[in-house]
């Protein structure tokens, strides 16, 4: 006996064997992903501080609108086959392939981005203030809440949180970049290779347009700073073990990468495959355009979810 | 026939005139059947691994301090440099206590029990009972059997990496599973995610293929109130496996980032291990690993007892010559038992701290999903009354599943209500509970399917006299094991304690109330000896199975038990594609003794 329906639907379900394997497929995805979201909450709810304004919206947009493309060309691959157009439904599948490695290109650049930022902290806040005051050329209450104000590790920082108010000098932490744009430098290895001073330029200050707490602007003004090692207490690019926030924004969009990018490597395969199949079997390469396409329009779901709740909220 | 697109049509042509060598036949494998087998072999060998974990831990618990006699020597010897510190001089140390009590919990369950109960049977039994020729993805299949054997290659390799294996308990609850070895980065638990991360792989494409294959592939006529009950149980296990395990794997992956990268999904604010303050940016939560590790922990122990219920069902209504007394009843609850084992998973955690609130919504989930697993074990019951029983060895195990079941299910009511969950929780009082439910429970079920199915797979009978040695021994031991559990849990000896409550006991602690008494103490040992009895229980069961492979009773027809399931309508064992002539369904799966019949059974397939 051979296996049925590898092809044609069956009469009852009206389903061939891998569509109904791709739907469970991607309830079991939903439930993975629907864990992560869930954790996000939590972590959020129980957050006494969760920043904002970190990502840049801008370039977020852009990449929503190339993966939304991508879902719209996989479904014009897959109507083209349906008519028999081959050569169309491969310039389509192409398409789709080149707005995935857009969007990952892009990601890239966002994460090199994060892993080049860095945040410091002082000892107290008498070298707290004199960074400022260098740095700015004041240390007055503009100037302290134009910087990043977290509250991770202040006393009482709930009710800080919650007044808004400013924790102490020592408890600000100051965004910038290194000179030479390291990536992952962090106050242990940098100790490990003795250095006794770093040379740190702010980002701009907030200038009040934002809200206490959210983040400065990225841009920064090329003034040099250089920080004595034994004045620093903390020093942690953007990256994983920042704080949770960015622990939960790598991880999800860390394995979402990682299923564009799977998604990808499948379509490359029915790419070059795609001409000896279609003359062999039109209908199951078909099938698997279809199988992949429902992929795809997960991922980008999972993307449209990802974007308001990493990105906006 | 393995074949899914054309270009595998090809070697489907070279297949019918050569036969397949040694490696695509049994090493990679697309049949089914002998996927069933590769799983099922597997998993029998990781469950005696399990239990040589148990059997020498249990010496440390009945005798603390004392060198193990020989086995100290074997496993101080495989773990090579680290039996310094791990076991030294033959004497178990607490962390070698804690790494085998993890991974005697992991292996049982994940590498053991579910891959026997819902992999090895489902695989063998499941296309065959619908009447398919193989699974809907046999590739996927072959490759859900690779990915779970890597998993136990990692856990397995786990034990003699530098700090030996995972020691945090099978739950490895955070912040304890990512700061119990803080001087090796790559340590115990981060081979344990890796592995779970495997076997959850293994699970999910073997779920999607077994409920695709029960959606797509039924036989003409099999129509879904035809299915056999195994082959429900399977189907509602599936789901149990591709629902609740993504959310583990999901907290796999953040405590790997834990463990690996210094992230803090699930270490708080303000850790101090050993008077240090821990260098994470905390803000995590470990009561989050707790939710996302139950949301899978209690449907998979759903996973654990579904096919069972499934095989005793099939074994009694063949052995009992009548139908399944409320066939719909069966499905119905086990379609609501799937369904309750999502929102019950908090009665784990009733003393986190979550709230009053929250214990009450699940305290009351977990009473509405007993009244469904009632109706199953009520319905196997009265399956029995007026049959005319067949008391062969399957039906034996198949026999003492019931009651085991039912004293492992009736002591869990008392941890589900959270008033007196506070007193018995973390005592041995669960431990009995829930080992009731899987090892004299389960376990007998899947031995009872061994022994039932084994005719198909060989065309030869197992022994009966072994088999029945191998019954009345196994069955006296389980009992002894955790009958007298109850006693300690209610005494309240605690769990996990390296020293079987020796540092709680009346002797160490004179005067004290509620000190654990000699009476309760010296249970240890009682138990631990029906533990290594157990073992030694299990040697006619090894050599009737190998013996049996060549030197068995042959079964005198396709049909040995007379049954009316399609699995017995196949030749002997199944060949590849399994049945000779497509089978068309005209009955229900349980036509036995139908009144003016000529034999006491109608299989499926026969007409009217």
């Amino acid at each position: 006996m051979e296996i049925p329906y590898t092809v044609t639907p069956r009469k009852d379900t009206g389903l061939y064997n891998a569509k109904v394997g791709i739907w469970l497929f991607l309830a079991s995805e939903v439930m993975l992903f629907g864990a992560l979201f869930s954790s996000y909450v939590l972590l959020r709810v129980g957050a006494s501080f969760w920043p904002e304004g970190l990502l840049n919206i801008p370039i977020g947009t852009f990449n929503t609108w190339v993966l939304i493309t991508s879902s719209v060309t996989v479904v014009m691959c897959w109507a083209n086959l349906k008519l028999g157009n081959f050569n169309k439904a491969r310039v389509y599948l192409g398409l789709t392939i080149l707005c995935a490695l857009g969007f990952v290109g892009i990601k890239t650049v966002e994460y090199n981005d994060k892993f080049t930022h860095y945040t410091i902290r002082f000892t107290n806040d008498v070298t707290a203030a004199a960074f400022l005051k260098e740095a700015y050329g004041n240390d007055d209450e503009a100037t302290r809440s134009g910087v990043f104000a977290n509250t991770y590790g202040v006393p009482d920082s709930k009710v800080v949180a919650k007044n808004k108010e400013l924790p102490p000098p020592r408890f600000l932490e100051i965004t910038g970049h290194l000179e030479g744009n390291p990536h992952f430098v962090t106050l242990k290895k940098l100790k490990a290779k003795n250095a006794e001073t770093i040379t740190f330029i702010p980002d701009a200050l907030n200038q009040g347009k934002k809200e206490k707490g959210a983040a400065p602007d990225a841009a920064h003004d090329h003034k040099k700073v250089t920080v004595k090692m034994s004045e620093l207490v903390y020093l942690s690019a953007y990256t994983p073990q920042r704080n949770t926030y960015f622990a939960i924004y790598f991880t999800l969009t860390g394995l979402h990468a990682a299923h564009v990018i799977g998604g990808a490597l499948v379509m490359t395969y029915l790419f070059f495959t795609g001409r000896r199949w279609w003359q062999k079997a039109p209908e199951q390469y078909t099938n698997r355009i279809e199988v992949a396409g429902l992929f795809w329009h997960f991922v980008d779901l999972v993307w449209i979810f990802l974007f308001p709740v990493l990105y906006l909220l | 026939m393995a074949a899914t697109h054309s270009t595998t049509h090809t070697a489907h042509e070279a297949h019918a005139h050569h036969e397949p060598g040694f490696w695509r036949k049994y090493i990679f494998s697309t049949d089914h059947k002998v996927i069933g087998i590769q799983y099922g072999i597997t998993a029998l060998l990781f469950l005696f691994f399990g239990f040589l974990l148990m059997a020498a831990m249990r010496w440390q618990i009945a005798y603390p301090g004392q060198p193990i006699p020989v086995a100290g020597k074997i496993i101080g010897w495989l773990l090579g440099a680290e039996a310094a510190t791990m076991i030294p001089g033959g004497i178990m140390s607490p962390d070698l206590y804690n790494a085998f009590g993890a991974m005697h919990g992991t292996i049982m369950v994940f590498l053991a029990i579910v891959p026997l109960a819902f992999a090895a049977f489902g695989n063998y039994v499941v296309p065959l009972q619908i009447g398919a020729p193989d699974m809907a993805f046999p590739r996927i299949n072959m490759v859900s059997y690779q990915c779970f054997f890597m998993g136990g290659v990692v856990m397995l390799a786990s034990f003699f990496i530098p700090g030996g294996a995972a020691r945090s308990g099978w739950t490895s609850y955070s912040p304890l599973a990512s700061m119990a070895d803080l001087t090796n980065r790559v340590d115990g638990q981060t081979f344990w995610l890796i592995g779970m991360v495997l076997l959850i792989t293994s699970s999910l494409l073997g779920a999607v293929n077994f409920i695709a294959t029960i959606i797509q592939l039924r036989a003409k006529g099999m129509s879904w109130m035809r299915l056999p009950f195994f082959v429900w149980a399977q189907f509602v296990t599936g789901f149990l496996l591709l629902l609740a395990f993504p959310p583990l794997e999901a907290a796999g992956v953040m405590q790997l980032m834990d463990n690996v990268l210094d992230t803090s999904f699930f270490l708080p604010s303000g850790l101090v291990i050993s008077g240090q303050p821990v260098d994470v940016s905390g803000g995590g939560s470990p009561l989050l690993w707790q939710h996302l590790f139950w949301f899978l922990g209690h449907p998979e122990v759903y996973v654990l007892i579904l096919p069972a219920m499934g095989i005793v069902a099939e074994i009694i209504a063949c052995n009992t010559r009548k139908p399944l007394w409320g066939y719909k009843a069966l499905v119905h609850s086990v379609l609501a038992i799937g369904f309750l084992s999502f929102i019950v998973w908090a009665h784990h955690m009733y003393l986190t701290g979550m709230g009053t609130k929250i214990s009450t919504f699940f305290q009351t989930t977990t009473m509405i999903i007993s009244i469904p697993s009632v109706i199953i074990l009520t319905a196997l019951f009265l399956s029995l009354w007026g049959g005319s029983i067949r008391f062969n060895t399957p039906m034996l195990f198949a026999l003492a599943f019931l009651p085991m079941f039912g004293i492992g299910g009736l002591t869990g009511l008392p941890l589900g209500f959270n008033a007196s969950d506070i007193l018995l929780h973390d005592t041995y009082y669960v431990i009995a509970h829930f080992h009731y439910v899987v090892a004299p429970g389960t376990i007998f079920a899947l031995f009872a399917g061994i022994y039932f199915w084994f005719p198909k797979a060989t065309g030869r009978f197992m022994s009966e006299g072994l088999g029945r040695i191998h019954f009345v021994l196994s069955f006296v031991f389980m009992n002894l094991i955790f009958g007298p559990m109850f006693l300690q849990g209610l005494a309240g000896m605690l769990r996990r304690m390296s020293d079987g409550g020796a540092a709680y006991s009346l002797a160490q602690n004179p005067g004290i109330e509620g000190a654990l008494s000699d009476a309760i103490i010296n249970l240890n040992k009682g138990v631990s000896m029906a533990a290594w009895g157990l073992g030694l229980s299990q040697i006619p069961f090894i050599i009737n199975f190998f013996w049996s492979i060549k030197h068995g009773k042959k079964v005198p027809s396709d049909n040995p038990w007379q049954a009316t399931t399609l699995e017995w309508q196949t030749p002997t064992p199944p060949p590849h594609g399994n049945f000779a002539v497509e089978p068309e369904v005209h009955r229900g799966p349980y036509d036995y003794s139908v009144p003016g019949a000529k034999s006491d059974y109608s299989p499926q397939n026969q007409p009217h």
